[in-house]
Order: C-alpha cells, then structure tokens, then sequence
C-alpha cells in the first residue's frame, strides 16, 4: 500500500488497473475524461495489460463491453452525464444480461441547459435499469468501492452490473491523500476472473441476449427483481471483507450514519456528505444517514436508522420533474410509511448543476426544516440561502 | 405452470429453430422439374428461407421449412419448377 | 485549518501550485485537500484554486470563501479580480508585483506582502514560471508548511535541472519574502 496525495479521478484510474480488466472501452467526457487519460497512460507506458477500445460513442463504450463481458471477461468504462444518457438502452441490456460490468461515473448535471459541473440527475435517471449503483463521499471510498465492485458484480449470487458513483469535479478533481492498496493486497482480495455462468465461447456455444416471448421475458424480469434486491446482503458482507482485509469501513456498506442519534436526521448521497458531517460536528441537534447503496435501496436499514427521529430532511442533487420533489424522497416515505409513529420528512433539492452546498446552506435549512413536515425546497445555489 | 428461465436467458442449446418446422402451412409446393432443371441454381440464391440445394438429380427443396411463395418458380429460367396445390 | 486561495491566469499553474502545497502538506504530516475552481478554463482567463491544510482529517467539500491567505500570481490580476474578497483579516497577502505593499491599494484588513517573483523566475528558470516561486514565498511568510517539503516534491515532480531551477528560485523567493 501506499499513500498519495492525487487526484479523484487518477485514484480511480490506479483503482481499475489494480482490478486488471481485460477491455476498458472508454469515450472521454468532462469530468470524467482524466480517467481514460490516465489508463490509456498506463497502457502506454506498458503498466496496464488491457485492450483499450477508443470508442466512438458511450453507446459504443458500453456496447463493446457488453460484448467483452458476455465473452467471460472483465470490463470497465467511465462515463458522465449526456454519456449515461447515451448508454440508456444498453445500461439495461447489460443488467437483463446479467453481465458484471463495472462503470464509474462522474456524476454531472443533464441538457438542457448544458453543463458540465455535479449533480445526481444522470444516474439517478437510470436508477430502474437493474444496475447496482453505489455513492462514494470521499476519493478513497472510491478506490475501495471500484475494487469491491468487481467482487460484488462477479459474485455469482449477483451477476449484476455495477455503477460506482464519484461526484463530477467536486471529487473527480479534487487532490486528497489516498491510500493505494498493493496488486499483492488486491489479487488476494479480487481473484482473476473464471466465470462459472454461461459465456461466448466458440468450443461450447450458447445464445446470449435472445428474445423472449410474453411469460419468459415476464420470469426473466421476475428473476432479475429477485437479484437486485438479493444483491444487498452481497453488498454488505463483500463490504466486511475489505473492511477486515483493509481497514476501511464505510457504515455497514449500505448505509452510513454519522452521530444519527439525534432528534433530526438528514439523508443524502455523495460527497455533499463531508460538508453535512462538518455541519452534524458543529450542532447537537442533527445526525446523517448516509445512503451509500442507493440500488438496491436498503429499506429495513433505513428504516431501522430514521425509526423514533422528530424530522427527516432528506437531502439530493435531483428533480423528480413532475413529482415536485426529489426521487429519493418519495423512497424515504415508502420506507417511513411502515412505521407506526412516523416522523415529519421534509426535501431539501440542492446543489443543482454544480451549485455549491455550503455549511450555512445546510445549517440554514435544518432551522428552516426542524418544526416542518412535507415541505420541498429547492435551492438556487446562493452561498448564504 | 412457472416458466423456467436460465440467467440472463441464456440459450443453452443454440441454433434450436431449425426445430420448428415451418412448411406446415403452405398451399402451393414447388414441383422441380429435373428435365428441364439446368443446375444453374438461380433457385437458390433468390429461395428467401434457404432450403434449395441442387444434387445429383438437379434442384431439391427440403419441404420441412418451404412455405411455398414461388419465387422459385418465377426466377427460374427454364421453367423448370411449377407451383402445384399442396395436397393436405 | 487553513485555507489558501491561489489565483492566476489559464496556464501560470495555479492549480499545479495548490496541488503541490497539499502534497508538500501532506509530507510535513499534515492532511489536505486542494482543488481548482471549477469552470471552464482557457489560457489567459483569470483562474483560482484552492489548498486546505489542517491538522485533523478534512471532511467538508464546500468552496472557499473565506481563505485565510491568498496567494497572486500575476499583478494585473488586482484591477480585474477582487483578490483579496473573503480574507480572513488576521491572514495574509502575498503578491507577485514589482511594487512595494502600500504602493498597491488592496480591500483587506490583512497584512499585504510582495515580491518580485517574475524577475527570480526569469534569472533562476529562465522563464516565466512563478507558480513554484510563489510556493517557497508561502513558506517563507507563513511557516504553514516546511519549504523543504516543497523542495522534496519539486524534485519529485521535475527531476534533473529543471528541478534544481526552480528549487533555486523557490528557496529565492522563500528568503526574500521574509525581509
């Protein structure tokens, strides 16, 4: 292992070499363009045994490895924003698919209008598509979850693939010390990839990706429910591996709470989330839940977590146009709704397009909040709102 | 009665169409005149399911899967095949 | 914690000098976190970044808008930019001007010294390169982080005798800021 002071972006990329994918397909897109650049670096500079596909498109990015996948090898993309979007019918492929597949994407706002800085709009748009997507707060859980990642899709109770989600810039370009675990330390933990499902393989050939009539395409959806949601335990116990090999815990792996024995509690996502524990160490008053696995969604843990709080202020980087609220906040109060003595739950919508969360912004809205109950907020990004 | 699905419907046994006969509903049939049948086989090329071949004897259409369009009938260019009324 | 705001133009390495502070930081056994504003930068275009450095693990993500020191690295910034908007009164200054403190009138409470990094740059590296220089003035002002730590990382970072140049012109700068 060893400690360095680099970039978001380049962490990740020093993350997915040590996990030896076979093919990295990859179309650069800000802000996730220092994370091919930083592969195809490794690549010629011959440290990187990989076939590095340029691609012409992300429909092509996530094509090509859906194809590299279901020839029984590991592959990997990043992506953001308009890239997520132009992925769409082939995110849900890969899942109906069951090809474990590991992405990360810099989380970016959508067109229009265009924007290049952070939100949560691009993945949360794909949160139906079967992908399991896990929310890093800090670059070194990004490096921790790209590496669980694998062993998480792989997993033959899973066979699923994975999003690792990293905020645009707000991580992506942002220098902190990270520790970089040894190839030694990460073979021991990820082993090569034999896969004992069904792949391409010209000596035994099978059919992958096939159509299907009404009752066995309805069984494979079925079938494919069943494995998302049974994905968690997965989830969870592939967390406690590393947390015992490497001696980083992230909560539980699904979710994290931060002094959440207070009478409030803020739920959200990312790295928005270092800022809100700034804010919990400042205050008596307010704890954080974090939601690291966003899908599946840890119900019984959320709700065990917000069980006997006054008020719940959940917190997100997405619009639920037409709902007039977040999406997340409309999962929350699903989850509460089984509760006997539910808590007030409010929506906080912020940091939309890059606008900055500040201290203030977060202290100001739990004052705001602490006596509502289903108010929705959105904030214009101003530092003192 | 469940269905039962594979991961990912994975087909196991590929190429299994062939398994469905599809001749069954044809009201015309080929008839391949072999006397007049040259081997040049144009039949086969234009045969949109692809079960033309041409033997010894001239061009033979496996009957398992021919739906009897008569394109066969029409590219021909020796008159060498015919349509008939499929007797059922 | 402290926090330093550096600001330049497109290509003066702005954003390279915050990450090298870090990184020297995180030598002297400190923890840090250094980022640039995030926009859409071109050559030329007023630019800033930013460098925390604290003692304890950093855990917020918010911008600075209250740096502690800021850190200037062209002269003609002062009539397009406030510099000095946010700093913390009880900070520091530390301009890249040919100009002496109280012949530049700059809106802060805070202590306000200059030097005269072009020039050490041109006579040490041979160009204009103040991003470097300016780091061993931090040192030499603040004494936040060790100038042989940045020294170290210089070397680390440009091996040979571009290193050496600009270790020069930083260890120049470095003394020079603190007359």
């Amino acid at each position: 292992m060893t400690t360095r002071v680099i970039e978001g972006s380049q962490a990740a990329a020093h993350a997915v070499a040590l996990c030896k994918p076979k093919v990295c397909a990859m179309y650069p897109i800000t802000p996730s363009t220092h994370i091919p650049e930083e592969l195809s670096k490794f690549v010629a500079d011959g440290k990187f045994d990989t076939s590095f596909i340029r691609v012409e498109s992300e429909f092509a990015a996530m094509s090509a490895c859906v194809g590299a996948s279901a020839t029984g090898v590991r592959a990997f993309t990043a992506t953001a924003s308009q890239g997520v979007a132009l992925m769409h019918e082939v995110l849900y492929a890969a899942a109906g698919m069951r090809l474990p597949i590991v992405m990360v994407v810099a989380n970016r706002a959508l067109s229009a209008p265009i924007n290049i800085w952070n939100d949560h709009q691009d993945t949360i748009a794909e949160r139906d598509s079967g992908w399991l997507q896990l929310f890093c707060e800090t670059n070194q859980e990004v490096v921790d979850t790209i590496i669980q990642a694998y062993r998480i899709a792989e997993d033959e109770r899973v066979l699923l693939p994975v999003m690792v989600n990293m905020d645009g810039f707000t991580l992506t370009h942002t220098y902190e010390k990270v520790d970089i675990p040894s190839q030694e330390e990460v073979d021991a933990f990820l082993p090569e990839y034999n896969p004992k499902h069904a792949y391409l393989d010209p000596e035994r050939p099978v059919t992958q990706g096939p159509f299907a009539f009404p009752k066995p395409y309805a069984a494979l959806r079925i079938a494919l429910n069943e494995a998302v949601n049974n994905s968690k335990d997965v989830v969870k116990e592939i967390h406690d591996k590393y947390a015992e090999k490497f001696g980083r815990r992230y909560g539980n792996g699904l979710i994290e709470e931060y002094k959440n024995d207070r009478p409030i509690s803020i739920v959200a996502m990312g790295s928005v989330c270092g800022t809100i524990k700034g804010v919990v160490d400042q205050r008596d008053d307010v704890g954080l839940l974090r939601v690291r696995c966003y899908r599946p969604f840890p119900k019984e843990e959320i709700k065990k977590a917000l069980e006997g709080k006054e008020t719940v202020i959940v917190f997100e980087k997405n619009v639920a146009l037409g709902m007039n609220s977040g999406a997340m906040y409309s999962e929350i109060k699903d989850v509460l709704y089984e509760l006997e003595k539910r808590p007030k739950i409010n929506n906080v919508i912020g940091g939309l397009g890059g606008t900055d969360v500040t201290m203030q912004n977060i202290n100001n809205f739990v004052d705001r909040l602490k006596e509502a109950d289903g108010k929705v907020e959105l904030l214009r990004g101003d530092p003192n709102e | 009665m469940t269905e039962e699905v594979t991961t990912g419907g994975v087909i196991y046994e590929p190429g299994n169409s062939a398994k469905t006969k599809t001749g069954g509903w044809r009201t015309f049939r080929p008839n391949f005149i072999h006397d007049k049948c040259k081997k040049c086989g144009i039949c086969v090329k234009f045969c949109p399911e692809g079960i033309i071949e041409i033997k010894e004897e001239g061009a033979v259409a496996d009957m398992d899967y021919c739906k009897g369009c008569g394109i066969c009938v029409k590219v021909c260019p020796f008159q060498a095949i015919e349509m008939e009324v499929e007797k059922k | 914690m402290i926090q330093v705001r550096w600001h330049g133009r497109g290509g003066q390495g702005a954003v390279t000098a915050a990450e090298v502070l870090a990184v020297a930081a995180s030598k002297d056994g400190k923890w840090c976190q250094a980022f640039p504003f995030f926009g859409v930068e071109r050559r030329g275009a007023p630019v800033m970044a930013f460098t925390r450095i604290s003692d304890e693990y950093i855990r917020i993500r918010q911008q600075v808008y209250k740096p502690d020191y800021v850190i200037v690295l062209d002269p003609t910034l002062l009539e397009v930019v406030n510099v000095t908007d946010g700093l913390n009164p009880e900070g520091m200054a530390i301009i890249n001007t040919t100009k002496k403190p109280d012949e530049i009138a700059l809106d802060t409470q805070a202590e306000v010294r200059t030097i005269d990094a072009t020039t050490i740059a041109l006579e040490e590296i041979g160009k204009p390169f103040v991003n470097t220089p300016m780091l061993g003035a931090f040192c030499g002002a603040t004494g936040h982080v060790s100038v042989e730590s940045v020294v170290e990382t210089i070397k680390e970072r440009y091996p040979g005798e571009i290193g050496e140049k600009n270790v020069k012109a930083i260890m120049r700068c470095y003394e020079e800021v603190k007359k």
